[in-house]
């Protein structure tokens, strides 16, 4: 590589990010500010609480979760969800007997407009290379034990096409609101690394 | 291409390590670069497939010790230089007077660049054409094999699958790009993706495959065949 040495591995990075954005802005490809404004955008309006809504609305509406079944991106049109890196979106329901898990083995696919962009082990060389080879290990060093009957299903999604993990809703929890049901669901359930879900209090 | 980026099956990398709490980006370069990244996808400078194939050209090496976001520059800083948009001396240049400590640069040249790109040459970046309709050559249901090939550029057929039998679940009978060859300017060739069932056993062998264990992945019909019954 034709970077400087005698900088650590990050500011090389860094620096050399800085002379890129510098350059662009003086050519008017993109401004600082913009960049700004997409960069704000991802930290606070997108994230994981966006599918969570999605989930809870499908646990509360039986209609709604058989659109979101059928058609998942169209359905979250309906809640106003929708953006870049998702054309088509697959929601896939565990049940007792099967649990669902997603991954990328070639890069780091995810459905960003419905969980924000993926954290870093969902790009890591281990997760990408073991899930697919051995989920139920994988899954048990996270704490998601399966008994043999439990059917695993890997999504292993290198295509444009997302996936989206929907849990099993928890039991006893009729009295809960959409919006208390949505604070019970986590990111990792939606990714699969997570299977049951924990009531607060 | 057969590359380091193809990791479905590997040995060797470990546990893995869930970061409670971790931020949306970890360092503020990496949320620039993404950033960026997304707004360029919309200026019709590279299309998603040739984007990921530059990523995949990265030295294994680099690949595994630049991190996500770091491959991610090299794939901007390479694509804008071939498309003669930035050079790469030109940000190298610009490394060295940040690095000397300089406040004022000399202003980037304003002449011989491919700025602003004439709308004949934008290039599209999404993978559904939706004004376009296919016919999907296979049925949910039909067994299928992947084909044993090994393209030396872009391909989302993954490695463990090749060679191996499936059950297709589900048709995607949507006109998609083909990566392989949009990657390279090779033509669109829209097609249908399915969603294909493998028993683990097939894929990893009775030895070492997990019990009740499947994968789903999605593939193009270019990269499957028809299993003929006997």
């Amino acid at each position: 590589m034709d970077h400087n040495h005698t900088h650590s591995e990050k500011d090389w990075q860094a620096i050399r990010t800085e002379a890129i954005e510098s350059l662009l802005n003086e050519i008017d490809v993109l401004s600082s500010d913009d960049v700004d404004r997409v960069v704000k955008h991802y930290e606070e309006n997108v994230g994981p609480k966006t599918g969570a809504s999605v989930i809870a609305r499908a646990w509360v509406d039986p209609e709604f979760k058989k659109r979101l079944l059928a058609d998942g991106l169209e359905a979250c049109n309906e809640l106003g969800i929708g953006g870049p890196e998702t054309e088509l979106l697959h929601v896939v329901e565990n049940t007792p007997t099967v649990h669902n898990v997603v991954v990328c083995t070639l890069c780091s696919c995810y459905p960003w407009p419905i969980l924000g962009l993926p954290p870093a082990w969902y790009k890591s060389s281990a997760y990408r290379s073991r899930l697919v080879r051995e989920p139920r290990k994988v899954l048990s060093e996270l704490a998601v034990v399966l008994a043999d009957e439990v059917e695993v299903r890997v999504w292993d999604s290198v295509s444009e096409i997302r996936y989206l993990v929907m849990p099993e809703r928890p039991e006893n929890t009729e009295h809960l609101s959409e919006t208390e049901l949505n604070a019970l669901i986590s990111r990792d359930h939606m990714i699969g690394v997570a299977r049951d879900i924990e009531l607060n209090g | 291409m057969n590359g380091i980026h193809d990791m479905g099956g590997l040995h060797g990398f470990g546990p893995v390590e869930i970061e409670p709490d971790e931020p949306v980006f970890k360092a503020e370069w990496g949320s620039r670069i993404f950033c960026m990244t997304q707004m360029i996808d919309g200026l019709g400078v590279w299309n998603l497939d040739e984007h990921r194939h530059e990523i995949e050209l990265m030295a294994p090496e680099d690949y595994l010790s630049h991190t996500y976001y770091g491959r991610w520059m090299f794939a901007m800083e390479r694509i804008l230089d071939r498309r003669n948009i930035l050079s790469r001396a030109e940000v190298d240049q610009r490394v060295a007077e940040i690095g000397a400590g300089n406040r004022h640069f000399p202003p980037a040249q304003s002449t011989g660049r491919n700025w602003p790109q004439a709308e004949e040459n934008k290039v599209r970046w999404g993978a559904w054409r939706k004004e376009e309709t296919i016919k999907p050559e296979f049925a949910k249901g039909q067994w299928v094999r992947v084909r044993n090939i090994h393209p030396p550029g872009h391909t989302r057929v993954t490695s463990y699958t090749r060679g191996k039998a499936g059950e297709v679940f589900r048709v995607n009978d949507q006109a998609w790009v083909f990566p392989d060859t949009r990657a390279h300017y090779r033509g669109e060739n829209l097609q249908a993706v399915y969603t294909v069932r493998f028993d683990a056993q097939t894929l990893w062998g009775e030895e070492h495959a997990e019990p009740n264990s499947y994968v789903y992945i999605d593939l193009s019909e270019n990269h499957l065949e028809l299993m003929l019954e006997d």
